[in-house]
């Protein structure tokens, strides 16, 4: 199957700093995929490197199969919504809806017609006149009218009062389901991730630290609580996280098989929870087999 | 037909939510067999969930016996879950009843019970009791 979005050792260079290195991933298509990390990990460089708006500096980045950059017709298939809105505050909701007509060849007026409405956006108003929050439901119109099959937002939800921001949900939901496209959505609110990926990548100083199936990874990781153990071991299974108090121990773990240590109580864990352990601890990581380019053997040392 | 909701806080997988929705519906009788359960597309519109969500738990359903789809159609109960076992409810209630007494009588609170009942689950989920 061809993957959405696959990059191999991808970096990505501003004179002297790395703002992503050795980026191997594969976002299998019809995904929801969160991409999440702290500030400064490399989220939206590695999106502006998916459209096409940034080159490489090292290693390669396919969408659906071929590298964005400079191909018009893999162009038309992405959809990008900026941190910043990119629209012109002089056009209005109308202008800006035939300006996005003109330059997409797969265009869809009816689409973008629809999204106006249920945003209940009018047309005449200009874009400058508009809130924060109506200039994203505008460029989410704009995204989606151009009917892409990758749809990339980068931080989309930052500026949206919760009402506004579980409509737009529910209708990007509403879009996944009829027309099966692939999303690549960074935020730093886990708790909102959470409902709608099913897909995980997160990033840590610009590397990929965890990534894979959103269910894959919950089953495969518990919490354990038991008696104090210290160091803190659990057998075959690899430690993520541990705290102690004088007498308990607890432990985020990756397990191999199940946990048969009665010694331990053991508990699912949560999205939201298993994001911050692993963010708190960015040298563990944890990565689908590796189906790509193996990564040089080396690499962790480069960074420390 | 019933609606779903979600409770965001409770750290239960969403997709299982559902699951126990449906089964609750089931039990209480406000979903019999023939009944439609709400389209993917539908429960998508109204929480804003992934569609994947919805399709596990209905797949989860029908593993279960418990509902089948009819293809362009949608999915429909086939089973109830109200009469058939409400005979054997019955006398594990009141042996559950007989236990709860005894406990309090021994003195365990609310918090003890619930603990022992926990791990009691805990044990024969892994086959150890």
């Amino acid at each position: 199957m061809t993957a959405a979005l696959q990059a191999v050792g991808l970096g990505k260079r501003y004179r002297h700093t790395w703002a992503l290195r050795d980026c191997s991933l594969a976002i299998p298509e019809g995904r929801v995929a969160a991409l999440v990390g702290p500030n400064g990990a490399g989220k939206t460089t590695l999106l502006q490197l998916a459209t096409g708006l940034l080159a490489p500096s090292a290693g390669e980045l396919r969408v659906f199969g071929a590298p964005p950059a400079n191909r018009a017709e893999v162009l038309a298939k992405v959809g990008f919504l900026a941190q910043d809105k990119p629209l012109y505050h002089s056009f209005t909701v109308a202008e800006m809806l035939r300006y996005g007509a003109r330059l997409n060849p797969r265009w869809d007026q009816a689409v973008a017609d629809r999204w106006l409405e249920r945003f209940d956006l009018p047309p005449d108003r200009r874009v400058g006149q508009l809130s924060g929050g109506q200039r994203t439901q505008l460029a989410v119109a704009l995204a989606l009218a151009k009917r892409p099959r990758l749809l990339l937002l980068d931080e989309p939800m930052a500026d949206l009062d919760p009402l506004v921001r579980h409509d737009l949900t529910r209708l990007l939901m509403e879009t996944v389901a009829a027309e099966g496209l692939t999303v690549v959505v960074s935020s730093h609110v886990l708790a909102e991730l959470a409902t709608i990926c099913d897909y995980l990548v997160l990033l840590a100083v610009g590397r990929v630290q965890l990534a894979g199936d959103t269910e894959a990874l919950l089953a495969g990781h518990k919490l354990l609580v038991g008696p104090r153990r210290d160091p803190p071991r659990a057998g075959p299974h690899q430690v993520v996280a541990a705290s102690h108090t004088d007498r308990q121990t607890t432990l985020l773990v990756r397990v191999a098989g199940t946990v048969h240590d009665p010694a331990w109580a053991v508990h699912d864990v949560g999205l939201e929870q298993l994001v911050l352990a692993y963010m708190r601890h960015p040298q563990t990581t944890a990565l689908p087999r590796p189906a790509l380019a193996a990564v040089p053997p080396d690499a962790t040392e480069v960074l420390r | 037909m019933i609606e779903f909701h979600l409770d965001r806080t409770s750290g239960v997988a969403t997709y299982l939510q559902l699951v126990h929705q449906v089964k609750q519906a089931l039990r209480l009788g406000l979903l019999g067999p023939g009944d439609q359960l709400p389209t993917a597309k539908d429960v998508v519109a109204q929480l804003g969930i992934n569609p994947n969500t919805v399709l596990k738990a209905y797949r989860e359903l029908e593993r279960d016996g418990l509902v089948a789809p009819r293809p362009g159609q949608g999915t429909f109960v086939q089973q109830s879950l109200v009469s058939p076992s409400l005979a054997g409810t019955d006398r594990l209630q009141r042996a559950l009843a007989g236990w709860v007494h005894d406990a309090r009588t021994a003195g365990l609170t609310r918090e003890d019970m619930t603990a022992l009942f926990d791990r009691a689950l805990r044990e024969s989920e892994e086959g150890i009791a």
